[in-house]
């Protein structure tokens, strides 16, 4: 069934436009007025911490979540509509596929619940097993694949409609190095082609990789959102970081590293420096507090110390 | 090390709820059962309906029927029941029979005209025409029962009837009574029926004293006389829709595999609703339940000579309707519990109640009355009667209107709770 478009243009040749979302799961906020865009074309990264929200983004926008306030469009159509549906794919973390089928017989049922049928069917499936690079393995069943041809299917079953905009809910996880970048040349395909990527993710390489821009989200809200260069450079301008590492850390160590500006991560002191210059200063006050070296360094900030910066968090917490 | 083995099945044990429930409750639910059912906890034990026309209507055959009418173990019905304030006539040999075969009763008592010029005879010496006794053959302690309170009543609640055959024995077997003797005699027995027509010989029911073979009584089948396995049709049934209750349960299960795999979410954001995944289910589900009746029939008809080609009709209508009701049912347990685990222990609490109340595991008509009411809540109740319809009293499919009504009424309604429930998947 069509539904007509809920936004005129420009907003109805987004393909994903998401304003002031917030939802709320008893006492606890998961989403705290998230507003995010997504281009024609674009990959946009979607980075945050466990429970930061990023699943409860995603859901919503495939009309599994219902939002308390705010307004999520794809392609103009309301999150959940029909139209919205048929434009929308979604890979999410979970294997969700039939184990007792075969690969085709997979995309085949999920093709059919998307409405397809006969040629078009037939052609979806062929192309979701090539994307996948599964067409070998189209007899086999589900549950007797490898981990990383199962992390496949389950993308192959997600685009089984040919959708122009697709999310990704942490596709890797679990995945061996191999089949990671078997992954992201098949994202990197999906993407030649024209399709618009969501793609939430712990790590920052696959970020960098794949994305043209990143949002950080935490606590429910978007913190930060923009290039990985406009955000190393919004978070640090032209400034670098010195890493000192001790043997063993200790509360003497964090309020050292605390009162001269900087912080402890684990056993490493992390401070951010105009000059490189000002690592003398910091060496020679590592010396008067007679604290047990292990080594120093000095390092352009990336995506990692953005992270840590606007949230105080490593990214796999 | 067997003691650390020991410590984690017991924290395991206690933290799987729905687990350590069963393993308690199941067996105090199930005593409960059989102690009501058997031990006569409520002293409602089961009274025999017996139907009965009294073509005679001579002092005798009324002194009978009133006999028989104060027994406790008999609930003596001379008309059909009903609620019109106009009682519906008494019934006729002709109208009982056709009761006793479409179940009304298991047992009709038929006293012929002329019974009461000789209501009582010893051995082979019986000049009147005997008491003719209707039955269905599936329930063969019933004709016993009444049997017994058939000679137990002519003990005592007849004495006058006992003591005139007397006399007359004694007259003849000892060459004749004198004039005198005789007017003696008559004087006597017109006291006792005097005293007997007065109530002076007691609560019947009270009295042990229990004799055999003083009325002559032709005992007949009506139902299922030339049915060569008279309880096989009654098991295949009764069997078969306990087992379908379990396996459209555990296929209904499937949908809280898929909410754990994730694969109900992928589903449900395609074009796919709710309703017509469950719907789809459902339908899956009371075809396979149909498969598993018509296996199970054929084997019946197989290996055990159950008549299943002369009733296909009647199968095919109770077997959809039953199949429909399980998969309904299996379905809002499914859409009722939150894991595998508390369907399982769930599923086998309910079905094994509901199985032993409703006729699966022992014919209801061996269960108290308050028993056989309460079995009318379950679907193997309506589906056993159903079938029993079909293969045992051979009722054409029109007189299976109650039991099609009831069971596809209750998967109707079974299904939508199910739906309704089912609203906690749908949306966060």
């Amino acid at each position: 069934m069509a539904s007509a478009p809920l936004v005129s243009s420009p907003a109805a040749t987004l393909p994903l436009a998401i304003d002031a979302l917030v939802k709320r799961f008893g006492a606890v906020t998961a989403v705290a007025g998230v507003s995010l865009e997504v281009r024609p074309g674009e990959c946009l990264g979607l980075l945050g911490p466990n429970g930061a929200g990023k699943t409860t983004v995603i859901r919503a926008t495939v009309g599994r979540v219902i939002p308390d306030s705010g307004r999520i469009s794809i392609f103009g159509f309301a999150a959940g509509s029909a139209d919205a549906r048929a434009a929308l794919g979604w890979v999410s973390q979970d294997l969700a596929l039939y184990p007792r089928l075969t690969c085709k017989e997979n995309l085949e049922a999920f093709g059919r619940y998307h409405g397809l049928g006969g040629r078009q069917l037939a052609a979806s499936v062929a192309w979701c097993l090539d994307w996948a690079a599964l067409t070998d393995r189209a007899g086999d069943l589900a549950g007797k694949l490898s981990g990383g041809m199962k992390r496949r299917l389950n993308m192959a079953a997600g685009l089984i409609q040919r959708p122009r905009l697709v999310l990704m809910d942490e596709p890797t996880v679990g995945v061996d190095p191999q089949s990671r970048n078997r992954i992201f040349e098949m994202i990197e395909a999906l993407r030649a082609a024209g399709t618009s990527v969501v793609y939430t993710t712990h790590y920052m390489e696959e970020a960098e990789r794949l994305c043209d821009r990143i949002a950080i989200i935490d606590h429910g809200r978007i913190v930060a959102l923009g290039t990985k260069e406009q955000l190393v450079h919004d978070a640090f301008a032209s400034r670098s970081q010195v890493l000192v590492r001790f043997v063993g850390s200790s509360p003497e160590t964090a309020a050292w590293a605390q009162s001269r500006g900087g912080r402890m991560v684990s056993e490493t002191a992390e401070f951010s420096i105009e000059r490189p210059t000002e690592i003398a200063a910091i060496l020679d006050s590592v010396a008067t507090q007679a604290f047990e070296l292990a080594d120093v360094s000095l390092r352009r900030p990336n995506l990692e110390s953005v992270f840590l910066h606007l949230t105080g968090r490593e990214l796999r917490e | 090390m067997i003691l650390p083995i020991i410590r984690t099945a017991i924290v395991s044990l206690r933290r799987d709820r729905a687990a350590l429930a069963l393993s308690f409750l199941l067996p105090i639910a199930f005593f409960s059962l059989f102690a009501i059912i058997f031990g006569g906890q409520h002293n409602s034990t089961p009274k025999v309906t017996v139907l009965l026309v009294d073509q005679d209507q001579s002092t005798a055959s009324r002194e009978l029927v009133q006999g028989l009418q104060h027994e406790r173990s008999l609930v003596v019905r001379t008309s059909p029941q009903t609620n019109a304030k106009t009682p519906l006539p008494d019934y006729t040999a002709a109208t009982a029979e056709a009761a006793v075969k479409s179940g009304d009763a298991p047992v009709a008592l038929i006293i012929p005209k002329g019974w009461g010029q000789s209501p009582i005879g010893f051995g082979n010496d019986r000049a009147g025409p005997a008491i003719q006794l209707l039955n269905d053959a599936s329930d063969n302690i019933a004709p016993q029962i009444v049997m017994g309170m058939l000679q137990k009543t002519v003990m005592t609640s007849m004495p006058a009837a006992m003591a005139e055959q007397g006399v007359k024995y004694t007259d003849r077997f000892i060459g004749g009574l004198t004039p005198e003797q005789r007017k003696t005699m008559d004087a006597n027995l017109d006291r006792l029926r005097q005293l007997q027509s007065g109530g002076a010989t007691g609560d019947v029911s009270s009295s042990d004293n229990a004799g055999g073979g003083f009325i002559a009584v032709n005992a007949r089948a009506v139902v299922g006389e030339n049915k060569s396995s008279p309880m096989i049709s009654y098991y295949s049934a009764a069997i078969g829709v306990m087992f379908l209750l379990f396996t459209a349960s555990g296929a209904a299960g499937s949908l809280l595999d898929e909410s754990d795999s994730g694969t109900l979410d992928r589903v449900l954001s395609s074009h796919v609703t709710m309703t017509a995944l469950l719907a789809g289910k459902v339908l899956y589900n009371t075809i396979i339940a149909f498969l598993q009746l018509t296996v199970m029939f054929l084997w019946g008809w197989a290996v055990f000579h159950l008549d299943l080609f002369s009733h296909i009709p009647g199968f095919i209508v109770m077997g959809v309707c039953t199949a429909f009701a399980v998969a309904a049912f299996g379905m809002l347990l499914a859409s009722i519990c939150h894991t595998r685990a508390q369907l399982g222990a769930v599923s086998t609490l309910l079905i094994l109640m509901m199985s032993c109340i409703g006729g699966s595991m022992f014919p209801r008509f061996l269960m108290p009355a308050a028993m056989q009411k309460a079995g009318l809540f379950t679907i193997n109740a309506w589906a056993i009667d159903g079938f029993t319809k079909v293969f045992w009293r051979d009722l054409p499919v029109s007189a299976l209107w109650p039991q099609v009504s009831v069971l596809l009424a209750v998967a109707l309604v079974l299904f939508v709770v199910a739906r309704r429930i089912a609203r906690r998947w749908e949306f966060a």
